[in-house]
């Protein structure tokens, strides 16, 4: 048996010289240094690629997300870890004093951030500064009010929240399985806006769970985060007290036909805030990433996102959403001068900051909140 | 002589024993003990009060829990028997042992793939816009609410136990010794007749075993009870995740687990008691 030996040719030596040259940037990428990892800890999708893949490349950083489902979830994963666990970390605003009475964040340089492309309503957000010293730094929000399906209901009928007790919607009204949100609407239809839906005295509490009892009937369930999307989608719920346009902001993109509309008696705003984790190594970084997600980029990707879109606080946000997707800032209503616009319906006092609740316990709403999932 | 005795029994049963140590009476005695705690500023602290138990069995929505828990279990053991027996039956005395295999086999294939994913299924078909619906919308009738009912619970409980009933009845019924029925059947006996007095008191400890697994895992089960019941209304699976999401009162879950693992108990001891009680 004989064995061929090729003679080297020109196109034999170009052909490894390309090879070569094209392997040399994955053997560089290979001798490179590891990526630092950053620990976010943060309600899903704030660590997903449509949001953080850019900074990662830019920064040889690699995002390590532990999701958490709700405020107090986030307190105690932050309890149960010794400090410097966690670099950032992504509160719902109404948990920030929280965090920083248990001594949970560092405080954070506000020359940093440009809070003067901040819409003046979004500069000192209640419970962010202490006596002028800055613990978080809000970087989107959203608003809470009736979601519907838009074949069953219109839009006028949806622009109460009486809408959830129409019988259109008998047996179809479901619930995101959480007491701020739904409580804060049924104490807004009782018309407590003064101070806020969750401010409110034991005689107000007492009709607000008279009124919750009442639309027992109505009620086809209960949901987390992946029902209440299905339910909505595939039109077993036709209505859902407690949620937004984070929810049906997505299925809209999906051609679902449900959308969310603030109703006359107000809305709710749910507000998210970067911190930095207590004795976290990475303080830099983390600051720098602050920075990259309120730049008119990170807000057009926050805005966008692909988890559940949330609106901008600045100015310059507003204007990057207007350009990049003209369509996306008519429908979250961030145009100056929008029916919807979150700014008019804060100066129309039709919007309400979500709180806990200021006179009452957590834990009386939870126990309510149980006993009205079993009524 | 004394005889000097023998290790060897105690080295082959060391292993269950520290398994069972290991990864059950460790954590249920932590799990007992965590009742007992208290939770400050969203930690538990160890402690030693009865205001967890105080508090959680003085709330109605905890009892109100309890009875649709335990009736739904109930319920669903009993629909999961019913259904199971004639499957069981064919498979044990009219098909061959070739066919049995087969069928063994094919009713132990659901289990490899995840539970969730068979129940996530089911919501697709039990929609109102569903291939179900659908089917029954052919007849003029419908469509039907199946989702988010008690219903939907149940469909997600028979999914998840009526294999292992129908696996547990199938070995016990075709363990019978065939010369009873035989003498049933020679002695006069009709079909009924040889079924209810024959077949069934010998395969009373399957039949049980079946019933108490199909109890055991409805009781305990979330999936089925959130996915396809909508929480409405919530079991106790579902109100330990509610009490843990709100201020992570684990101490308080920990009250409702306990009194899920007494209940169990005395289910499976009045059970099993029942199956190997021995005639009068």
């Amino acid at each position: 048996m004989s064995m061929s030996h090729s003679q080297p040719t020109r196109r034999n030596l170009l052909a490894t010289a390309a090879g070569a040259a094209l392997t040399v940037p994955m053997i560089n990428r290979a001798w490179a240094q590891e990526p630092t990892d950053i620990n976010i800890l943060a309600w899903y999708g704030h660590a997903e690629p449509d949001i953080v893949a850019e900074f990662e490349a830019q920064n040889n950083v690699r995002f390590v997300p532990k999701y958490y489902a709700g405020g107090d979830n986030m307190l105690a994963l932050i309890a149960q870890s010794p400090p410097g666990t966690y670099d950032i970390i992504l509160s719902d605003a109404e948990f920030v004093q929280q965090l920083n009475a248990a001594g949970y964040v560092e405080e954070l340089d506000a020359s940093l951030f440009p809070f003067d492309d901040f819409w003046p309503e979004y500069q000192n957000f209640p419970g962010h500064w202490t006596g002028g010293r800055l613990w978080s730094v809000m970087v989107r929000f959203g608003l809470l009010g009736v979601s519907y399906n838009t074949d069953t209901l219109s839009r006028e009928e949806a622009s109460s929240y009486n809408a959830y007790w129409n019988p259109k919607v008998a047996g179809k009204v479901g619930h995101f399985d959480w007491h701020l949100p739904s409580l804060g609407q049924i104490s807004l239809l009782n018309g407590n806006r003064d101070p806020s839906p969750f401010d409110i005295d034991e005689n107000a509490w007492k009709a607000v769970q008279e009124r919750t009892l009442s639309l027992k009937p109505q009620v086809g369930g209960y949901f987390d985060y992946g029902g209440t999307f299905s339910s909505l989608k595939n039109g077993e719920m036709l209505a859902m007290c407690g949620i937004g346009d984070w929810i049906t902001g997505v299925l809209q993109k999906d051609g679902a036909p449900v959308a969310s509309v603030i109703p006359e008696e107000g809305g709710i705003q749910w507000t998210e805030s970067y911190s930095i984790g207590k004795g976290s190594a990475r303080q830099e970084v983390a600051n720098k990433f602050i920075q990259y997600m309120l730049s008119p980029g990170g807000q057009v990707r926050s805005i966008q996102m692909a988890a559940y879109p949330g609106p901008s606080p600045t100015k310059s946000g507003w204007k990057a959403i207007q350009d990049a997707n003209p369509a996306e800032a008519e429908r979250s209503g961030l145009i100056e001068g929008h029916d919807q616009s979150p700014r008019k319906l804060l100066a129309e006092k039709r919007l309400f900051l979500r709180d806990i609740p200021r006179q009452q316990t957590l834990e009386d709403w939870n126990d309510f909140w149980s006993e009205y999932k079993t009524a | 002589m004394a005889r000097i005795p023998s290790i060897y029994p105690h080295v082959w049963r060391a292993p269950l024993l520290i398994w069972q140590g290991l990864f059950f009476v460790g954590p249920l005695i932590l799990m007992v003990a965590m009742s007992f705690w208290l939770v400050r500023n969203y930690r538990m602290e160890p402690d030693f009060v009865l205001a967890n138990w105080e508090r959680m069995l003085t709330r109605d929505y905890f009892w109100s829990a309890y009875q649709v828990t335990f009736l739904r279990a109930s319920l669903a053991a009993a629909l999961a028997s019913l259904f199971a027996f004639p499957a069981s039956y064919a498979l044990a005395f009219k098909v061959s042992a070739t066919a049995r295999r087969w069928a063994i086999f094919f009713l132990i294939v659901p289990f490899f793939t995840s539970y969730l994913v068979r129940v996530y299924a089911w919501q697709v078909l039990l929609a109102e816009s569903g291939p179900v619906n659908a089917v029954i919308g052919f007849a003029g009738m419908g469509p039907f609410t199946m989702l988010n009912s008690g219903f939907g619970a149940m469909v997600g409980y028979l999914t998840l136990v009526m294999p292992l009933v129908v696996i547990l009845q199938t070995f016990s019924l075709a363990a019978i010794d065939r010369n009873l029925i035989e003498a049933a059947w020679n002695l006069g006996a009709s079909p009924r007749r040889t079924l209810v007095r024959v077949i069934v008191p010998a395969a009373r400890v399957g039949l049980i075993l079946g019933a108490v697994f199909a109890f055991i895992l409805s009781f305990g089960d979330f999936v089925s009870p959130f996915y396809l019941g909508g929480s409405k209304p919530p079991t106790l699976s579902i109100l330990i995740i509610d009490t843990t999401k709100s201020g992570q009162q684990w101490p308080r879950a920990a009250v409702v687990a306990v009194m899920m693992i007494l209940t169990l108990f005395t289910v499976a001891f009045a059970a099993v008691g029942a199956a190997y009680r021995r005639k009068a």
